[in-house]
């Protein structure tokens, strides 16, 4: 039977990272058309914290590893521990969250098993031993079709294109192992976290983003992100400049987000933007230029001065409570 | 130090990809090509550390005799050589990192430097490959925490960091939700980001030099590397197009719709 692993995340503060139920739903869905099992791993210094956690949907097991020397995650010494887990299993697929943990690690693993990977997968089709994965090539412009054909297969799973798992499935059966721990040439020394009292990009409900048409000045997205109880994005050249921190960054080599709403506020929408995007629900564009790309893709747009637009839009949502 | 730097030959950035009808391709026509972005960033932090630890630098690049532009143009920006692995068939990730590792036992490089992805491909997996093939260590998404603006860019400084003893570089990754710094032994294998830095122009009398650097040619075969892609790219096709949207007069217009017609305030 085919067994699939999907490998959770933990933050640095010990909490599950949000995209992983997504990465257990589209784990499910996989072991379903493959006529297998769902298998979840976590490995980390302590990781019986969030086990309650992962055992209510539908996994056959969630194996835990924990030993001191996976403190600080590092691909080098992750990858061992779930390479190994994944032999001792024998599992045929293994995913995880297209996040920043998912996309170092997993090649890494991919790697030890000399299996091939597909990136950011965004549907999985066909079922049996002839299933597909799609996924996004140059930039969003291209969606491709790819099936991997070495025995053990590597996923990074889009978090936006797969639902959050719902729990209350039974409980899984929850194992402890000893993670192969191995010597590290790598050594962690520090995280600088930035703080936000906003939701996460990838997983707020409302996003407003500024672009070069901001010159820099947030305040009004700001203030209209915190009556919204938003997250703030940025395009890449604010980031570049140095305007906002790098992590806000939406595009295809930034975060790719898709929440209900998203207010892209002076921002020209570069195609490496777009990607990004492109998969939200409503999307409103504000800009001075009635060219810029971005009102092709917007399902409501106003030609006009953000600084003008944003206070009347603040002002005029609040009417609405 | 020495620093062997990738430099692929990939679609330009700016121009309109499109797919063919039949789905088995993107249409080549009218396209221009560059080195990825994510590799010339490689090529100038690669610059940058042996301007100030002295060095060299290494370009690598795999691909038909048309990837020599690529090559020349990193050798124009300062490279001090080049490597050419000949090969015009289709390759998956698996084979690059596989070919590199043989390209990387020749040369016995202090330090590998790649784009942590391919604008084409998207994949993101070859650095990681790479270093786990050779048993390194490994940096991903290398970033800094100073701006283009800065000081520190404006003078060139590398913002990967030679420790003291010389054994070991520290990188700042940039990852969810902040800046994470590791610190790897050398040899190890870094691949950058997009804030690492703002590769210069290749100057005229680099481009003139750049003629007569020396551009080595290896093929799979003499690295006795079976290239085999073990990913199949069945079909392609282009994204579901958004529905026009409209234009609304006013912010009462627009809250009106946002309120009533998508329901999302």
């Amino acid at each position: 039977m085919p067994i699939v692993l999907i490998v959770a995340e933990q933050q640095p503060d010990g909490n599950l990272r949000k995209a992983t139920f997504n990465a257990i739903s589209a784990g499910k869905q996989l072991a379903e058309k493959a006529g297998g099992e769902l298998h979840i791993a976590l490995v980390g210094k302590d990781p019986s914290k969030v086990a309650d956690e992962l055992k209510g949907y539908g996994a056959k097991a969630v194996h835990l590893g924990a030993a001191a020397e996976l403190e600080h995650y590092l691909a080098e010494t992750y990858a061992p521990a779930i390479a190994a887990l994944a032999q001792e299993l024998k599992a045929d697929y293994i995913g995880m969250a297209s996040t920043a943990q998912g996309k170092d690690l997993l090649p890494r693993v991919a790697g030890r098993l000399r299996a091939a990977m597909a990136t950011d997968v965004m549907a999985i089709n066909g079922s049996g031993a002839d299933i597909t994965f799609t996924r996004p090539m140059w930039a969003g412009n291209v969606f491709a079709d790819v099936k991997l054909t070495t025995p053990v297969k590597v996923l990074t799973l889009r978090a936006t294109e797969f639902p959050a798992a719902a729990g209350g499935q039974g409980a899984a059966e929850v194992k402890t192992f000893s993670p192969k721990v191995e010597a590290s040439k790598t050594k962690f020394v520090d995280f600088k976290e930035v703080k936000s009292a906003r939701p996460e990009l990838t997983e707020a409900r409302v996003v407003i983003s500024g672009g070069r048409g901001t010159k820099g000045d947030f305040k009004e997205i700001e203030g209209l992100a915190d009556d919204l109880g938003a997250a703030v994005g940025a395009s890449r050249a604010v980031c570049d400049a140095g305007w906002v921190p790098n992590d806000l960054q939406v595009g295809q080599t930034g975060k790719v987000v898709a929440p209900a709403l998203y207010i892209a506020a002076g921002i020209s929408g570069a195609i490496q933007h777009l990607a990004g995007m492109k998969s939200s629900k409503t999307i409103v564009a504000i800009n001075k230029d009635p060219e810029a790309p971005i009102f092709q893709v917007a399902d409501y747009g106003m030609v006009a001065d953000l600084f003008k637009v944003l206070p009347e839009l603040r002002a005029e949502l609040a009417k609405l409570k | 130090m020495k620093i062997l730097v990738t430099a692929k030959r990939v679609e330009d950035p700016e121009s309109k990809i499109k797919v063919k009808p039949d789905g088995s391709g993107i249409v080549q026509e009218g396209l221009k090509y560059k080195i990825n972005p994510f590799d010339e960033i490689g090529v100038e932090e690669g610059l940058r550390l042996v301007a100030k630890h002295q060095g060299e630098v290494v370009v690598v690049s795999i691909g038909g005799k048309e990837v020599q532009e690529q090559l020349r143009h990193a050798l124009a920006m300062g490279a001090h050589r080049a490597v050419w692995v000949n090969h015009t068939g289709p390759v998956d990730q698996l084979g690059i990192a596989a070919l590199l590792q043989k390209v990387v036992e020749k040369e016995q490089p202090d330090l590998v430097i790649l784009g942590k992805q391919s604008i084409d491909d998207d994949q993101n997996q070859v650095g990681q490959y790479l270093a786990e093939f050779l048993g390194w260590g490994q940096a991903t998404f290398a970033s800094k925490v100073e701006s283009m603006e800065s000081e520190q860019e404006k003078n060139k400084v590398p913002a990967i960091v030679l420790t003291a003893d010389k054994k070991s570089v520290q990188v700042i990754r940039e990852v969810d939700n902040g800046l994470a710094t590791v610190e790897c032994q050398l040899p190890a294998v870094v691949t950058t980001d997009l804030r690492l830095n703002q590769p210069r122009y290749a100057s005229l009398p680099g481009i003139m030099k750049a003629k007569s650097k020396p551009i080595e040619e290896l093929t799979p075969a003499k690295l006795s590397v079976d290239v085999t892609p073990a990913i199949q790219v069945l079909k392609m096709s282009s994204p579901p197009a958004r529905k026009a949207g409209i234009k609304v007069a006013d912010v009462p217009a627009l809250v009106e719709k946002l309120h009533n017609e998508a329901k999302v305030v």
